[in-house]
């Protein structure tokens, strides 16, 4: 999934704070997994920006409404014929979901309510950790399953480095260092000989480098 | 003999010596005078000096300039060269550079991590590795082409070299690495510095076992320990350094005036002990901000005077 | 025990304190309570393996939200406590009413009170 964080508080209320009419809108699909933007966090933060607009002594319109998705054209029209009110949105969806958001209503400032991170998933109820950087040809195949573009701190194809200590990357001492990751699981599964095997240098243009990406699949369009 | 390059180190290689290599790390700053002040006190004792490139990321002049400069007091550079901070144009790029000014060695490096830096915010670039950068290196030189197919004009004559660090985890992949290196290209290592003289030991059976010791001239890394607060933080500090108890324990017994001494006594030892190690084919002595000690050492382990490349 | 605590306090009986949700406490300062405290089995002993847990990790976030939008994170603490421990109670009971008192009501009712 798409992992994101929480905006600290003040991050928010800072971009907000002029407004008379706002409406948080959660999504219920990554950020609700990763527990940063779904309806339980929409109505945290709705209830604790009334406050701080009480506080103030303004009576501020913030309400909340949670997605299916916000990239996805047909739930962000879901909602047309209700934003009308409002004069900000606080999206807590992926970046994606914000884009999406102001594509459709350009006419309505949408701000992000939370910092996406990455392409991860869950390692532990609260932790959740980076596994894809989306370089566009993956190479799990030959590396025993685990990315060393992701995981790899100097995205190394022919590693570990000479910092490599105790099965940790010498970047910090919680992050293991992938190649020896994928060393291990190369000898679990009778490849280990694969190791010498040099990867070639690998085609960037269909990481970002290239530009911004798509995909198309013809046979589906309409 | 045959030499693939004009190399000084390379034909001192060649022709059975063992050779003696050192480093120069530049200034953070744009004086002359620190690289050739530093290169005058080494020259007579070594084969050729290493310019390092951005060591631990600290940002410094660059290693082409610094070569350069070297390469204008006559002496023989090593060009060190890391995938961290410049992507395969500004690599070929650099690597013509050098070869306009006629330096002829490189060593292909990752490079440490930005974060030990003072540019910790940074990107970093890793568009190829250490590996494919020594396949690049060949492809220039050997071809004559550039990565994208293009024929160069007046090609780099570089040989090649790469780091090894027998230290490091996974022991167990030390020497397939060296192999892979070994096939993708590299003609001499140089390793990092060396205090578990066991290890290495072990370490280079374990290559002679593979034949590598015949495909590739490796470079024992020596660094002389200044005091046993060093060799403390080394053990502990420093990734990928593997310094035993015993070498901190006979630097702490030394009083401290006397342990500076003591760091050259081990280091010569170490040399002496080495020499004895078949597939060593030479020493680099890495005395970081200590350059006025390398002379010193050259001598008492009886590797003075350097032989001339004919 | 028939022990006394002041009228001050409204109690909210809960199977265990980890059904206190964050927006629950949010919600009562919304409404215009000057302080929330809850009230949980000690550490260890919670009947239900880790509700009180939970309880006091949420309190944390409410403490931090209340400070970052001016309400003051010292309204809302957790309390541990035996359910034979009566006189604790009371005690934490008055130790709560004493703070909000010097704290002064929530500061929204004031704010309130003004824009009208």
């Amino acid at each position: 999934m798409i992992v994101a964080d929480k905006k600290p508080m003040e991050e928010i209320i800072a971009e907000i704070k002029e407004y008379e009419n706002i409406l948080v809108l959660g999504c219920n699909e990554c950020v609700t997994v990763c527990e940063a933007g779904g309806k339980k966090e929409a109505g945290i933060l709705v209830s604790a920006l009334r406050m701080y607009f009480l506080n103030q002594g303004r009576d501020v319109r913030i309400d909340e409404i949670t997605l299916e998705r916000q990239c996805d054209p047909e739930y962000i029209e879901e909602i047309h014929d209700r934003i009308d009110p409002y004069d900000a949105v606080v999206s807590l969806a992926c970046g994606v979901g914000v884009q999406f958001m102001a594509e459709r209503y350009q006419e309505k400032p949408i701000y992000p309510g939370v910092n996406t991170c990455f392409m991860g998933g869950t390692q532990a109820r609260g932790l959740w950790t980076e596994r894809c950087q989306g370089c566009g040809q993956c190479i799990l195949a030959r590396t025993g399953g685990i990315c060393p573009i992701a995981r790899c701190a100097k995205r190394l194809l022919n590693g570990p480095c000479g910092g490599s200590t105790a099965g940790k990357c010498e970047i910090n001492k919680e992050i293991d260092c992938a190649w020896q990751l994928i060393i291990d699981r190369l000898k679990a599964l009778g490849r280990f000989d694969e190791y010498e095997e040099l990867a070639p240098i690998k085609d960037w243009s269909t990481d970002r480098a290239g530009g911004p990406r798509k995909v198309v699949r013809e046979d589906v369009q309409q | 003999m045959n030499v693939n390059t004009p190399s000084k180190l390379e034909k001192i290689l060649k022709a059975g010596h063992l050779a003696v290599t050192s480093e120069c790390g530049p200034p953070r700053g744009s004086d002359p005078e620190a690289i050739t002040a530093k290169a005058e006190m080494i020259k007579d004792y070594v084969d050729a000096i290493n310019i390092t490139d951005n060591q631990t990321s600290m940002t410094r002049l660059c290693s082409l300039a610094a070569c350069i400069r070297l390469k204008l007091m006559g002496l023989e550079p090593v060009l060190q060269m890391v995938t961290r901070d410049r992507n395969r144009i500004a690599l070929q790029s650099d690597i013509l550079g050098a070869a306009s000014f006629d330096i002829h060695n490189i060593l292909c490096l990752s490079g440490d991590h930005q974060s030990f830096g003072d540019c910790k915010q940074g990107q970093n670039v890793h568009d190829i590795d250490s590996m494919q950068l020594i396949q690049l290196v060949r492809l220039m030189r050997d071809q004559g082409k550039f990565i994208g197919g293009d024929e160069i004009k007046r090609p780099p004559q570089m040989f090649v070299g790469a780091a090894a660090n027998p230290f490091a985890d996974p022991f167990e992949i030390r020497v397939p690495r060296l192999a892979k290196k070994v096939k993708a290209g590299v003609e001499f290592i140089q390793t990092q510095c060396i205090y578990n003289l066991d290890k290495f030991e072990l370490w280079m059976k374990m290559a002679r076992d593979r034949g590598l010791h015949e495909k590739v001239f490796i470079l024992a890394g020596l660094t002389p320990m200044k005091s046993a607060g060093m060799a403390r933080y080394m053990k502990n500090r420093v990734p990928g350094m593997d310094v035993p108890d015993e070498v901190v324990k006979r630097l702490a017994d030394t009083p401290k005036d006397k342990q500076a001494d003591e760091g050259i006594a081990i280091c010569v030892e170490s040399i002496q002990r080495l020499k004895e190690v078949e597939g060593v084919s030479g020493f680099h002595i890495m005395a970081i901000e200590w350059e006025e000690k390398v002379p010193d050492i050259v001598q008492r382990a009886g590797l003075y005077p350097r032989p001339a490349a004919a | 025990m028939r022990l006394e605590y002041s009228t001050a306090i409204k109690i909210i009986r809960v199977p265990c304190t980890g059904k206190v949700d964050t927006l629950h406490i949010l919600r009562a300062f919304e409404k215009g309570a000057d302080g929330v405290y809850v009230v949980g089995c000690l550490e260890g002993d919670c009947h239900f393996n880790n509700g009180n847990f939970r309880a006091r990790k949420r309190v944390e976030q409410v403490r931090g939200i209340l400070t970052a939008i001016g309400i003051g994170g010292d309204r809302v603490q957790m309390y541990n406590l035996s359910s034979s421990e009566g006189p604790l109670f009371a005690k934490f009971a008055a130790e709560m009413v004493d703070r909000i008192r010097q704290l002064g009501p929530n500061p929204i009712k004031l704010a309130r009170r003004q824009a009208a």
